[in-house]
């Protein structure tokens, strides 16, 4: 079967990739783009460890097509950090020890931007609703719903300290 | 397999209607990707519905809404004035999985898909929804009750598309709720579900309800005895009673790792006077 050629955008870049009709978003990212940061956990939307924007909307990429893509805009978790600068929410899940292991990170980390990008200002219930399709074998959920809420604090422009 | 994202419905028929082998519309994918990478379907067609735009709009008609089936539930939940209209179709809507689900998870899918347990599928036919069909023999309208026949099973024709679906106007002192049961707070499937739509008269009295029952059957349940309880009454104790007893009559669930049948009954009784009870106080507010 012939692939399908794409051309889409991808973290701002223009890219272009040949693609089987069957491969997944997250398998595109991860072998044809070596974008390697979006992880797979479960392959059937269940982790978020996958978890991209697609059109600014989260999704996992695990259940986008490749093929899908043409005209539409992704960005993964390499898009996050500013060159050498880690944004806000990278910061505070390194000073809260929020991941252990690390394979749910990048998906977390994706995830809760887009909830500060949507709502400065959550409570620990949202965060804890919001990232419900994120799942962490390792840190029992509370470093990271701490380090959420103190990087919208800090976003927010109030002192916040971690312990 | 081969990927086609076609831009108009003639279009997108005509390729169905083309087709050799098995076919799959794709709206969101979050049912029919895990379906393909467990290799439980292997079409040699898919095509991609997100680019026909009647498929991707809400917008007013007659009063009421027509809402296109492949629009996503994180929009649904966006969109304040269908949620006023309607606040149970769009929190049945809301509750399909995750954040992540919900970016993607379309009306469209989770009602083709024909799970018994699928969410806004109860709230869809207690709203007495209408869906608006496309296929190689023109367009035709169906209630959204006639469409599931069976677990994986639907009335669709060959080459047949679900393009949208039509919420009617409401009259005052009107509303609807959707609840389910699940073991856990978030991300997991019905163990029962139960949407009711109901109108009130000006004195309080109910003139109109509609009751339906999600994960107690082979497909979703529209149950008028239920309905009937609740009609002409006050919607006071004793009706709430004579609804949980119809309901609980209705159900032929099986037992699963979720619930045994006789937890299913007992639990379609209680979420059914819940929800009677939350669009009452809704219906009163308008
Ligand atoms: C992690 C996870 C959690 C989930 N949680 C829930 C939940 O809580 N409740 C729930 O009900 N479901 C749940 N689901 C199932 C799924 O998300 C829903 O059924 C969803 O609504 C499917 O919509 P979709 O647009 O993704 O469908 P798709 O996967 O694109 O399609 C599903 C089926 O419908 C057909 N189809 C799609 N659109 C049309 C159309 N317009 N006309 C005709 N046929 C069409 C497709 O060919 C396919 O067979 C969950 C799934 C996952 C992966
Ligand atoms: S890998 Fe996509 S949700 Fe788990
Ligand atoms: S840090 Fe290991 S899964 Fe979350």
């Amino acid at each position: 079967m012939a692939k399908v050629h794409v051309a889409t955008t991808i973290n701002g870049d223009a890219v272009e990739f040949l693609c089987e009709a069957d491969e997944t978003l997250l398998d595109v990212l991860r072998d044809e783009l070596h974008l390697t940061g979006s992880k797979e956990g479960c392959g059937s939307g269940d982790c978020g460890a996958c978890s991209v924007m697609l059109d600014g909307r989260l999704v996992c990429a695990c259940l986008v097509l490749g093929a899908e893509l043409g005209g539409r805009a992704v960005e993964t978790i390499e898009n996050m950090a500013d060159g050498e600068v880690l944004h806000p929410l990278q910061r505070k899940f390194l000073e809260h020890a929020a991941l252990q292991c690390g394979v749910c990170t990048p998906g977390i980390l994706v995830a809760a931007k887009a909830l500060l990008d949507k709502n400065p200002e959550p409570s620990e219930t949202e965060v804890r609703y919001w990232l419900a399709g994120n799942l962490c074998r390792c840190t029992g959920y509370d470093k990271i719903v701490r380090a959420v809420l103190d990087a919208a604090g800090e976003m927010r422009g109030e002192l916040t300290h971690a312990e | 397999m081969r990927y086609e994202a076609p831009e108009t419905l003639d279009a997108a028929v005509a390729l169905l209607a083309g087709a050799d082998g098995e076919t799959r519309l794709l709206a969101g994918g979050t049912d029919l990707l895990v379906q393909l990478r467990a290799e439980m379907i292997e079409p040699a067609l898919v095509v991609d519905v997100k680019r026909i735009p009647e498929l991707c709009a809400i917008a007013a008609e007659d009063g009421g809404f027509r809402i296109g089936a492949a629009v996503t539930g994180a929009e649904l939940g966006e969109h304040a004035a269908l949620k006023a209209a309607w606040p149970g179709v769009v929190e049945a809507a809301e509750l399909i999985g995750s954040t992540q689900i919900q970016g993607r998870a379309t009306l469209g899918g989770n009602l083709c898909n024909a799970s018994p347990a699928a969410d806004s599928v109860p709230a869809l036919i207690a709203a007495g929804a209408t869906a608006s069909i496309a296929g190689p023999h023109g367009r035709r309208q169906a209630p959204v009750e006639e469409i599931v026949t069976g677990p994986g099973e639907t009335s669709l024709a060959k080459g047949e598309i679900v393009v949208s679906f039509l919420l009617p106007a409401r009259p005052p002192h009107s509303s609807d709720a959707y609840l389910r049961f699940i073991p856990r707070t978030e991300m997991d499937i019905a163990v029962v579900g139960v949407g009711i739509s109901l109108t009130l008269d000006e004195s309080g009295t109910c003139g109109a309800a509609r009751v339906v029952l999600g994960a107690v059957a082979e497909r979703v349940l529209l149950v008028p005895e239920a309905a009937e309880a609740l009609i002409g009454t006050a919607v006071d104790e004793a009706a709430l009673a004579r609804l949980g007893e119809a309901a609980s009559a209705a159900c032929r669930p099986i037992d699963d790792k979720r619930g045994t049948k006789e937890y299913r009954i007992k639990v379609a009784a209680v979420l059914a006077r819940r929800a009677a009870q939350i669009a009452l106080e809704r219906a009163r507010r308008n």
